[in-house]
């Protein structure tokens, strides 16, 4: 029964990923269509709004900028809201302004898609907060990283000289995709009973009589934009393993599908864009195949359970149910971690840490490769850099320079996916370093042994790969950790960006090569298996021996 | 000289390539190289922990840090030795052109008066005499005479060539030697700017700048040894959280044992040995680049004569007009060019060979032969017994036979026609007042032409033919040849015209070409290759020159430019799939003694930790010499399409690369247990 209910879900996911990608491909292609005469209108009262008067084309280095100050803006207006949220609205639990180092740590995962939090929803931010920056930041950081994806698909297949209109694609993601699908997954959440109010914190006196706080709130509409943004910042500390966020089985496989099914959609787009569909299935089949091999890994790690409490008499046929919900089990968890790692939304209906040793190097390991499907945009952007190196690598042995849809790879493009490349490893395994060398850091780490180092490598990957989800019980709310993170999360999110821009940038002025029999080709299997083979070799490799002595070796040491 | 370039790795080569991997080791040097350099900076550190072991508190690994250094060491001898081999072969080829380059003395011409003086001495614009026996002091061009050239220093074809003033006959390059006859050259190169001096320079690799591939591909082999390096920084201060204390030799083992050494050690090799490869083929690339281009050709843009016909036209047929009979019409045209020296008058007899045709050649004996006139455009024979026999133009040998009153047959002017119209000549045959028939002269393919275009094809490359002819003798030839496309009535302006349109769709585009009117095309194209019989300001404007005049050595140009780009992915794609199995041995081994689970990634079932290490690194280190011979020669190359090509070399040097590795490592780890 657990297989068949994630092979429903998968094969939910499957069908959606056409009419989905389709749509999304025609809000982006810029040609008129049926959906502008319902908001068309809207969106040109926002262009006269913000004194968007010609929506013309920009070069990569203007959008760049465009898409960077609009960021800069919204920071640093969140970052006023969060120190000064006591003076603000909407703050009937009284709760105090948030500590600098922590504003930080705050502002800047929300801005760059990440939310970690290092705060508790519960106690740290006012219903304000809530509402006009983690809200508000879940549609723009999802809105720039889609903008992002699309400007780089348009880079590689069109000619030109631009990459689009960064404000144009911001609001159109606003507009025809996060907003609408918001309030319709909100409205679906809210009839499945997950709360929508602004009243404050319910005091009840219980059965025994003792009485009782139940924090409710704004929590449907944060709850739908948190998975269709792959933003996955909880209203709740225990996120959506909390009844109030995710109440049942239903609500848990909606929430699956509404972080996943957008990231899933956007190879099909860029099929579309390439004008060549297969070149988007072959992407796709790539990623899915990737995240089937991580799934089964957590799934079946599960269900075998922990060998040690196993030993103890405990029923092993239930696996291994510790930090899970009993109203989801084991596939309902499992496939939920999964998602939430490969869409890095970092949403958790369980405990990471507490997954077997094997089960957290599952949803670790698509972190470390932030291309199984991926964040918002990001993921289809990291999943074609490894095509462009795998085109590279493998392109020459056809007997020509590598060509990646009609374009020339040359040192310029190469210098740029360096920059990428290196980001990720050095921005995961340095600070790791640094927090093993430091009291500082070690001072947080609440396990003795190889899962203490899962714990910190966890919480730089879940920067590094913009997911925010925890393996909690790291005390990570201390100024070393906040600006640690801080910064690994920014560097994640910024240095692969531009850099990919700059690629898009320098593929789209280039020369056409007309394709031939003499032509690699990018569209069938074998450059399906050269792509995962490029991912796994170049992405994961690197981690190996660092995941060697985290949950590797807390696996073998179970027995 | 071709011929002792064959064999030229020879010992002498050999012991220069492994004085010169010493040489190479000058920290300077190897900065070049980032892969390398971090090796040999691995190496020196491990250097010091072996001849310091009081002060680095390395006593007890002396003999385990020794052995780790001297793999190293080898490990970055065995790549300069890859390169200074690849190195050695031009080098000993420039070495022999500079002794073509003695000084000589020349006869310059001062004001009409002859003077001596030393070769050096002479600069662009002076004109010299060189007569009978004496060596062309300079770079220049016929501007007076004719005289037989032999240019065996260069080209290495002993044959004589003919020189002369005026026409696409009149380059000649200094160091080459007049063999008869006597002419008057002006110079047309300083000194050190000569045509000898650049091939020198070329062949030695002096001037080498690496191709933008070649670059990107640096660029990619050093980011992945920076993240390489960032793994095993790190992985101290993390391995230290389980008080897992690893030693820096063996840290440095596995950053070199990961970082791509073996591309890194072959990648220099394998463009110099590339280049070296067309150079042996007897054609001069300008740029590395050059031949890289070759191997991306979209389209390729032949002339006809001389590429892919002989050029001249060959008899196919005998047609007898009147009530003549075939074996009349062959018998009378044999007759008439028994004693014709050119190539159409042999091509008559070898028809009537293969035709099973005879005649009876008493009738020739003692006959006076008539040479071909430009005015007459005829030749033939007169017979003793007073006849004369003749073959020529149409038009020609009608009015001679008017003239001596005899009548045209009605079927000639049609039999004619239709030869004229499938592209061929007709010539006439006549005996006296009498047209026998005509000889179909048809301009010849040259035999395999079709299979390489054929193969060409395959390899996406289009073949576009230019040729002065009519559209219909163009048709037919192209039909014939099997080439994609032709350009009829060409001239050479259209060629520009053509390559432009072609580049305009972003196709890479390559031509042949001799005359001066070629070169703006030949600099136009992405490959131009000039035919060293050509003329200067061809050779000047084209990236490539053939010393045997072959242009149709174009196509295996191409090849060439194809399997240097082959060689160099399969070998990335070789070195990286190596690290899984590198991986396997030594990271279980780095943690086994702390975490004695970890033998279960121990899946090579290698004998000790130590001599897993060392064994990784050993087959690391050798890899790159029993690869040497890969890199010189470049992969097996076939023309196919795309999609073949990489399909089997995935499968041998990607799969091979993972699984090659298990087995060498294991091998070697058989050996090495028995010590440790």
């Amino acid at each position: 029964m657990g297989i068949l209910q994630i092979i429903i879900v998968l094969a939910v996911l499957v069908l959606l990923v056409k009419p989905v990608g389709s749509y999304v491909y025609h809000v982006y292609s810029n040609e008129p269509n049926k959906t502008d005469r319902i908001y068309g209108w809207f969106e040109r009262f926002i262009y006269m709004l913000i004194g968007l008067k010609h929506r013309n084309g920009m070069t990569w280095k203007k959008y760049a900028l465009s898409f960077l100050l609009t960021n800069i803006i919204l920071v640093a207006v969140g970052y006023l809201i969060l120190r000064l949220q006591k003076y603000l609205p909407f703050n009937p639990s009284g709760i105090d302004n948030m500590e600098e180092t922590l504003s930080f740590n705050t502002i800047v995962s929300f801005m760059t898609n990440t939310n970690l939090q290092h705060y508790s929803g519960e106690s740290g931010v006012s219903y304000f907060t809530q509402m006009a920056v983690m809200t508000m930041m879940m549609f723009t950081s999802a809105a720039t990283g889609f903008a992002i994806a699309i400007a780089f698909v348009r880079g590689i297949t069109s000619r030109g000289e631009t990459i689009g209109n960064f404000f144009e694609d911001f609001v159109k993601s606003h507009t025809r995709i996060l907003l609408p699908a918001a309030v319709i997954v909100t409205l679906v959440l809210v009839a499945l009973q997950v709360p929508q109010t602004l009243d404050p914190t319910l005091t009840v006196t219980t059965l025994e009589g003792a009485t009782q706080s139940i924090t409710m709130g704004p929590i449907a509409a944060l709850e739908s934009i948190k998975h269709l943004g792959t933003n996955g910042g909880g209203f709740f500390g225990a996120n959506s393993a909390h009844p109030f966020e995710n109440p049942s089985p239903l609500t848990n496989v909606i929430e699956i599908l509404s972080m996943w099914v957008l990231p899933a959609s956007l190879p099909y787009v860029y099929g579309r864009f390439a004008k060549n569909r297969k070149q988007g299935w072959v992407v796709f089949s790539a990623m899915m195949t990737l995240f089937l091999l991580f799934l089964s890994l957590i799934y079946f790690s599960e269900l075998r359970g922990n060998p040690a409490i196993n030993a103890l008499g405990v029923d092993a046929s239930q696996g291994s149910m510790e930090g899970k919900e009993v109203r989801f089990g084991i596939p309902q968890s499992a496939l939920f971690s999964a998602v939430t790692t490969a869409a890095t939304t970092g949403t958790v209906n369980n405990m990471h840490d507490t997954l077997t040793p094997l089960g957290g190097l599952g949803t670790l390991g698509e972190m470390m490769l932030n291309t199984v499907f991926g964040g918002k945009g990001v993921g289809l952007v990291n999943m074609l850099m490894y095509a462009i190196l795998g085109v590279f690598l493998c392109g020459l042995m056809v007997g020509r320079t590598p060509e990646f849809l009609g374009r020339k790879i040359e040192p310029r493009e190469m210098k740029l996916i360096a920059v990428a490349i290196l980001a990720h490893p050095f921005i995961i395994l340095v600070p790791t370093a640094i927090a093993f060398l430091t009291d500082l850091g070690q001072g947080s780490i609440t396990n003795p042994g190889a899962h203490g180092i899962s714990q910190v490598l966890y919480e730089y990957t879940s920067s590094a790969a913009n997911n925010g989800s925890g393996f909690e019980g790291l005390a990570d709310n201390t100024p070393f950790w906040n600006i640690t993170t801080g910064l690994v999360m920014m560097l994640g999110r910024y240095i692969s960006i531009i850099a990919m821009l700059a690629v898009a940038g320098s593929l789209v002025r280039k020369q056409w090569v007309p394709e031939t029999v003499g032509t690699f080709r990018t569209d069938n299997k074998l450059f399906y298996g050269i792509l995962i083979g490029a991912v796994l070799i170049i992405g994961a490799l690197t981690f190996l021996p660092a995941i060697v002595l985290g949950p590797i070796a807390e696996h073998l040491k179970l027995g | 000289m071709s011929a002792n370039r064959k064999s030229m790795l020879s010992s002498a080569i050999i012991s220069r390539a492994i004085r010169d991997s010493f040489i190479k080791l000058n920290p300077k040097t190897m900065a070049k190289n980032p892969v390398m350099f971090v090796v040999e900076i691995g190496t020196f550190i491990v250097l010091l922990l072996t001849l310091f072991p009081g002060y680095f508190d390395t006593k007890d690994d002396i003999g385990f840090n020794l052995t780790v250094f001297l793999i190293l060491l080898f490990t970055v001898l065995f790549a300069n030795f890859a390169e200074a081999l690849a190195e050695g072969r031009g080098k000993a080829q420039a070495d022999s052109l500079k002794n073509s380059k003695k000084e000589t003395s020349a006869n310059k011409l001062v004001g009409g008066v002859v003077k001596v003086v030393p070769s050096t001495e002479l600069r662009k614009g002076d004109v010299v005499v060189v007569a009978q026996g004496e060596m062309i002091p300079g770079d220049g061009e016929v501007i007076e005479g004719l005289a037989s050239v032999d240019e065996s220093a260069i080209t290495g074809e002993s044959a004589p060539v003919i020189k002369e003033a005026g026409g696409d006959f009149s380059s000649v390059t200094g160091g080459t030697k007049v063999v008869s006859d006597r002419i008057v050259v002006r110079i047309t190169s300083d000194p050190g700017e000569s045509f000898i001096d650049r091939m020198i320079s070329l062949v030695e690799g002096a001037k080498r700048q690496k191709t933008p591939n070649e670059l990107a591909l640096n660029t990619l082999l050093s980011s992945l040894t920076i993240i390489f390096l960032i793994v095993v920084v790190t992985l101290g201060p993390i391995a230290g959280y389980l008080d897992i204390d690893l030693q820096i030799p063996v840290l440095i083992a596995l950053l070199v044992c990961l970082i791509p050494t073996t591309i890194g050690g072959l990648l220099s090799a394998i463009g110099i040995a590339g280049m070296d490869r067309v150079t042996q083929f007897n054609v001069l690339a300008m740029s590395g680049k050059a031949v890289e281009a070759a191997g991306d050709i979209n389209t390729m843009i032949l002339d006809k004569t001389g590429t892919i016909t002989y050029g001249n036209r060959m008899a196919s047929e005998f047609l007898p007009v009147g009530n003549a009979s075939i074996q009349e019409v062959g018998a009378w045209s044999a007759i008439s060019s028994v004693r014709d020296e050119t190539p159409e008058g042999r091509s008559v007899l070898e028809l009537m060979k293969k035709q099973l045709l005879t005649f009876d050649e008493s009738i020739a004996a003692g006959s006076d032969f008539i040479e071909f006139k430009a005015e007459t455009r005829m030749s033939g024979v007169d017979l003793k017994d007073g006849r004369k026999v003749r073959k020529g133009s149409v038009d020609a040998v009608k009015k001679w036979v008017t003239a001596q009153g005899g009548s045209i047959p009605t079927d000639l002017d049609g039999g004619s026609d239709s030869i004229a119209r499938e592209g061929g000549t007709p010539l006439a045959v006549a005996v006296d007042n009498r047209i026998y028939g005509l000889i179909y002269l048809k301009d010849t393919v040259k035999p395999g032409m079709r299979e390489r275009f054929e193969q060409l094809r395959q390899m996406g490359i289009k073949t576009i033919m230019c040729t002065g002819d009519n559209p219909l003798t163009a048709a037919t030839i192209a039909r014939e040849a099997g080439v994609d496309d032709f350009v009829a009535e060409s001239k050479p302006e259209d060629k520009i015209a053509l390559i432009r349109r072609e580049q305009a769709d972003g196709k890479l585009v390559a031509m042949t070409g001799d005359g001066t009117n070629d070169a703006p095309a030949l600099a136009q194209a992405d490959v131009g290759l000039a035919m060293n019989s050509g003329t200067i300001a061809a050779k000047e404007a084209a990236n490539m020159v053939d010393l045997d005049s072959d242009p149709s050595k174009i196509i295996e140009v191409v090849s060439i430019g194809k399997q240097l780009l082959m060689t160099r992915g399969a070998l990335t794609t070789f070195s990286i799939a190596n690290d899984i199995a590198k991986y396997f041995a030594i990271i279980p081994a780095m943690f086994i003694l702390a975490i004695p689970e970890m033998k279960a990634l121990n899946i090579m079932g290698l004998g000790s930790p130590l001599s897993a290490i060392l064994s990784a690194l050993i087959f690391n280190a050798i890899i790159i010499p029993l690869l040497i011979p890969l890199a010189m020669k470049g992969v097996a190359y076939k023309p196919m399409s795309a999609s073949k090509l990489l399909s089997r070399n995935i499968v041998i040097y990607g799969l091979g690369g993972i699984i090659v590795p298990f087995i060498g490592i294991k091998l070697i780890d058989l050996v090495v247990h028995l010590w440790i």
